[in-house]
């Protein structure tokens, strides 16, 4: 790759992502638009999968709201994420935990990482 | 100041606008130009500035180029093209157009050579559907029928048939500028452009 499109790329990145895994238990704050109004959602649930890349690089978020399985994609470099917490790490043996789609009610929990 | 420049096709990335929004653009190396030679309608029938783009080494280039080069500085390059303008008392020999004639919003149009296919049938040249795969089809990517039997005993001109396809000149419109670095001589622009990356392409703002 051109190393032109390298740094404007590491401009357009965030460095003030904390590290986290799939796995790990996270709230993300993201800034939501209402007409000229802006406030902050947050979103918490476990990391089910990171895409790595550059600027492309995102994240799926999973949580269970009311008995429904809810996920949301976020782009990792996204203006529109205000911060993101790490709860608790988790301790999983796959990078991808699609796995938890199908699980329901205590099969579902991941356990922490002492 | 002219509007139009020639650049280098980089490659594409995303640019994360301001409300999160993310969009895809093409990084352009836009310039710098230098003014090579002046055509004036007493000389050349006709009004325009020959530019020189990239530079080249100089061992590279025979003398009669070296020469007609050299009437504008002590660099070579390696692409020579014309550029109408009006009047060309505006320009000096020697002068560097560069990325900063474009400003941020600016909607330009992109002209540059497409990236070539080869010899390519009609289902890549021209969007024929083909037959089927499976069920004893035999005809996978064939054209078909290309016309009629005795009357008019002839295939219709103009029929859409295999052949060489891509590396001619594309033109896209109404493209916007997103970003401009005059220092680098970089430019941003949303969405693709024609060509594959590092090949010539042409700016022109609106």
């Amino acid at each position: 790759m051109s190393s032109v499109i390298e740094y404007i790329e590491n401009e357009q990145m965030r460095v003030d992502i904390p590290d986290f895994q799939a796995g790990d238990t996270i709230k993300v704050h993201a800034r939501i638009k209402e007409g000229d109004k802006e406030r902050i959602q947050v979103f918490q649930g476990f990391v089910i999968r990171k895409r790595r890349g550059t600027t492309g690089a995102s994240f799926t978020v999973r949580k269970v709201s009311y008995g429904v399985g809810v996920e949301r994609i976020f782009p990792l470099h996204s203006p529109t994420i205000d911060k993101i917490e790490v709860i608790t790490k988790g301790k999983v043996r796959r990078g991808k935990l699609y796995y938890m789609r199908k699980l329901k009610g205590k099969a579902a929990r991941i356990k922490e990482k002492r | 100041m002219g509007n139009r420049i020639f650049g280098k096709k980089l490659g594409m990335t995303r640019y994360f606008l301001d409300e999160g929004k993310s969009v895809p653009v093409t990084l352009v190396q836009a310039g710098p130009c230098i003014v090579i030679q002046k055509k004036t309608i007493d000389k050349d029938g006709y009004e325009a500035i020959q530019v020189g783009f990239e530079e080249k080494k100089e061992s590279r280039v025979n003398k009669p180029l070296k020469g007609h080069q050299k009437a504008a500085g002590d660099k070579c390059f390696q692409f020579l093209k014309e550029i109408r303008v009006k009047d060309t008392k505006e320009y000096e020999l020697g002068q560097e157009i560069t990325a900063d004639i474009f400003q941020i919003g600016d909607m330009v149009t992109v002209s540059g050579k497409s990236i070539g296919r080869g010899f390519s049938g009609v289902v890549k040249r021209w969007g024929f559907s083909g037959g089927r795969w499976t069920h004893g089809s035999r005809s996978h990517r064939v054209p078909g029928s290309i016309g009629n039997s005795t009357t008019p005993g002839r295939v219709v001109k103009g029929r859409k048939l295999p052949g060489r396809f891509g590396f001619e000149r594309i033109t896209v419109k109404n493209l916007k500028v997103l970003d401009v670095r005059p220092d680098v001589n970089l430019i941003a622009i949303k969405g693709p452009l024609p060509g594959s990356d590092n090949s010539i392409i042409e700016i022109c703002r609106l």
